[in-house]
C-alpha cells in the first residue's frame, strides 16, 4: 500500500514520472480556507487548510462524502466562487477568478439548447475571442476524438446524456487549457456508459497531454482514473489523505477485478468507515 | 408559466388541460371545433327565424354574412380596415420595443428596478380606457392618438415577461460562461437574452391581442376612420348586421396576428420545450 500522508513529497508512480520531472508543480494550493457565513447556524467551515500540488500531466481525483467541500474546492479553482483565504497558483501565477488556463466540466453537461453541438463546443472560443478558423478545426478534431463526428450540426436535445457530456468535455478542452477541472462529470450516467466514459477520458487525457482534477462520488472510479486519489473528510472539509495509485497504465476495465485495484479501493473505503462512511 | 399566459390571452384557441392532453386529443379537437361552430350558427339562424327576432336587436347569421360580403365587395370596409390594422401593428410594435428595452434595463439593473418599476406598475394599474380621452385630446383625432393608446396597452406584457425571462437563466449556465471568463455583456448576449426569448414571445402573443382592443378603444373615444369608428356609425343607424360583420373582421385580425406571432416563435424558438407545448393551441 502506498499511502502518502505527506502530500508535498508524495512519490510518484513510474507511469507518471515523465510528466512530473520538471521542477515546480503546475498547480499549487496552499492554506486554502473557505468559510460560508449562514444566517441561522453561524459559519460553515467548508474548507480548512487545504494544501495540494498538482504536477503537469497528472490525473488527480478527489473522493469524499457529501459536504466534505470537494465541489467547493473545485468551484474556487474554477474561479466562480471566492475563497476566504489562502493561495492558489497555476503555472506560477496567482489564480483569483475565472482563468483562461482552466477548462471546466460540470455535473450536468450545461449545453445551450439553441446552439448546435459544434457551436456549444466553440462557446469558450467565442467568449475569449479566439481565432475562429483554427478553433473550428480543433472543435471538429475534439468531437472526432470523443466519437461525435457527424453530430456537429445536431442540437443538444437530440443527443443522449452520455453524448451531451462528451460535448461538455470537448467544450472544456477547446481553448487548450493547462488544467482541466471535472465536477462529478459522469454522476448522471448509467454504469455501462460511465465505464466507457472513464476509458475515453483516459484516452483524451493521454492524447491531449492534459492535467486533470476530477471530483467523484465513486471510489472505484477515483482509483481507476487517478495517479493520486485525494480523500477528503467533512466538518470541516479537509484533506484526510492522499493515496498514490500504482496500477500500471494504460488502464483497462479488467483492472477492476485485480487484487491491487481491490486493495486500493478497500484502503479508501476503510477510511470512510472510520469517519462515518461515504454519503 | 408560459402555457398559463398563452391560455389567459386566447382562451378560445387553447383547449383546457395539460400540454400532453392537448397533444393526445389534438385531431379530435381540430375536427370538433368547426362542427360546433356550424351547429351554433345554424341554431342561431333557426332561433332568429322561429321567434322572429327584430334584426335591430340580433341579426341572423345570414344577414351578417350578407353585410360582410357587401362591405368587402363595395370597398366600404377596406380603408377602415387599413387604418385599424396600421394602428394595431404600429402601436403593438412601438409598445413592444419600449416594453422589451425597459424590461432589459430593469431586468439587468436592480437599481433601475427600485427606481422605475414602482411607477411602471402604478401606470399599469391605470385603466387605459380612462386615459384614452386625454390622449385623444393631446394627440388629436388622427392615427397617432390610437397608436399611442395601443402602445400603452401592448407594452406591459412585454415589460413583465422580459424582466422575468432575463432572470430565468439557469445558474449553471451562467457559471459555465463565467468560468470561461465571460463578462456581463457576453452573459447577457449568449445566455440571458436567448433564455428570455420564450417569455418575450408569450408577451408578444398577449400584447398582439390586447393591441386590437387598444386600437378599437381609441377609435371609440374619438376618430375619423377605422373599424371601431365604423362600428359606432353602424350602431347609431341600428345596422346590427353591419356591426357583427365588423366584429368578425376584428376577430380575424386578432387571430391572424396571433398566428403570425406563433409562426415566428416556432422558427426562432425551435429549441424550446415551451414552444412545442404552446403552439398546439394555434
Amino acid at each position: 500500500m502506498s499511502h502518502s500522508p505527506d502530500i508535498q513529497t508524495g512519490a510518484l508512480a513510474p507511469a507518471s514520472v515523465a510528466a512530473a520531472v520538471s521542477g515546480d508543480p503546475l498547480v499549487r494550493i496552499a492554506a486554502l480556507e473557505k468559510i460560508y457565513p449562514t444566517r441561522d447556524r453561524g459559519n460553515v467551515h467548508a474548507l480548512s487548510d487545504i494544501h495540494l500540488d498538482v504536477s503537469q500531466g497528472e490525473f488527480l481525483t478527489i473522493v469524499g462524502p457529501s459536504g466534505c467541500g470537494k465541489s467547493t474546492l473545485l468551484k474556487i479553482l474554477a474561479g466562480i466562487l471566492a475563497k476566504t483565504s489562502g493561495r492558489v497558483q497555476i503555472a506560477g501565477a496567482d489564480l483569483d477568478g475565472p482563468n483562461r488556463d482552466l477548462g471546466v466540466v460540470f455535473q450536468a453537461p450545461v449545453l445551450l439548447p439553441w446552439k448546435s453541438v459544434i457551436e456549444n463546443v466553440l462557446v469558450p472560443a467565442r467568449v475569449q475571442k479566439l481565432d475562429m478558423a483554427p478553433a473550428r478545426r480543433r472543435a471538429r478534431d475534439l468531437l472526432d476524438l470523443v466519437g461525435l463526428s457527424g453530430f456537429e450540426d445536431r442540437y443538444p436535445g437530440e443527443l443522449s446524456g452520455g453524448m451531451q457530456q462528451r460535448v461538455g468535455i470537448c467544450r472544456a478542452l477547446i481553448h487548450q487549457p493547462k488544467f482541466l477541472l471535472m465536477d462529478e462529470p459522469f454522476g448522471a450516467l448509467d454504469a455501462m456508459t460511465r465505464e466507457q466514459m472513464n476509458l475515453e477520458l483516459l484516452r483524451i487525457w493521454k492524447e491531449q497531454d492534459a492535467t486533470i482534477l476530477l471530483v467523484t462520488h465513486s471510489i472505484p472510479e477515483a482509483v481507476f482514473l487517478a495517479d493520486r486519489v485525494v480523500v477528503m473528510s467533512p466538518r470541516p472539509g479537509r484533506i484526510a489523505e492522499v493515496m498514490q495509485v500504482d496500477l500500471p497504465r494504460p488502464r483497462n476495465l479488467e483492472m477492476f477485478n485485480t487484487g491491487r485495484f481491490g486493495q486500493h479501493v478497500a484502503a479508501i473505503r476503510r477510511h470512510f468507515n472510520s469517519t462515518g462512511g461515504i454519503d | 408559466m408560459t402555457q398559463i399566459d398563452t391560455s389567459d390571452a386566447i382562451p378560445a384557441s387553447q383547449p383546457a388541460g395539460t400540454a400532453k392532453g392537448v397533444a393526445r386529443h389534438w385531431s379530435e379537437s381540430r375536427a370538433l371545433s368547426p362542427i360546433l361552430l356550424i351547429a351554433l350558427i345554424l341554431l342561431w339562424e333557426g332561433l332568429i327565424r322561429w321567434f322572429e327576432v327584430p334584426k335591430i336587436v340580433v341579426p341572423a347569421p345570414s344577414a351578417v354574412f350578407v353585410a360582410l360580403w357587401d362591405g368587402i365587395v363595395s370597398g366600404l370596409f377596406w380603408p377602415h380596415f387599413l387604418v385599424t390594422l396600421w394602428e394595431i401593428v404600429a402601436g403593438f410594435g412601438i409598445g413592444s420595443v419600449i416594453g422589451i428595452l425597459l424590461g432589459i434595463l430593469i431586468g439587468l439593473s436592480p437599481l433601475m428596478e427600485r427606481l422605475i418599476y414602482p411607477y411602471v406598475v402604478a401606470f399599469q394599474t391605470l385603466p387605459k380606457v380612462a386615459i384614452a380621452p386625454i390622449i385623444v385630446i393631446w394627440f388629436g383625432y388622427g392615427l397617432s392618438s390610437k397608436i399611442i393608446i395601443t402602445a400603452t396597452i401592448a407594452f406591459f406584457p412585454l415589460l413583465a415577461n422580459t424582466i422575468v425571462g432575463l432572470r430565468s437563466a439557469p445558474r449553471e449556465q451562467i457559471e459555465m460562461l463565467e468560468a470561461c471568463t465571460a463578462n456581463r455583456w457576453q452573459i447577457f448576449r449568449m445566455i440571458r437574452l436567448p433564455q428570455a426569448l420564450p417569455f418575450i414571445f408569450v408577451g408578444l402573443d398577449v400584447a398582439v391581442v390586447l393591441s386590437v382592443i387598444g386600437a378599437i378603444v381609441g377609435e371609440f373615444v374619438g376618430a375619423r376612420a377605422g373599424l371601431g369608428y365604423l362600428i359606432l356609425q353602424k350602431n347609431f343607424s341600428f345596422d346590427m348586421a353591419g356591426v357583427f360583420a365588423i366584429l368578425i373582421i376584428l376577430s380575424m385580425i386578432g387571430v391572424g396576428l396571433h398566428m403570425l406571432v406563433v409562426a415566428v416563435q416556432r422558427r426562432v424558438l425551435f429549441w424550446s420545450e415551451a414552444t412545442a407545448n404552446s403552439v398546439t393551441g394555434a
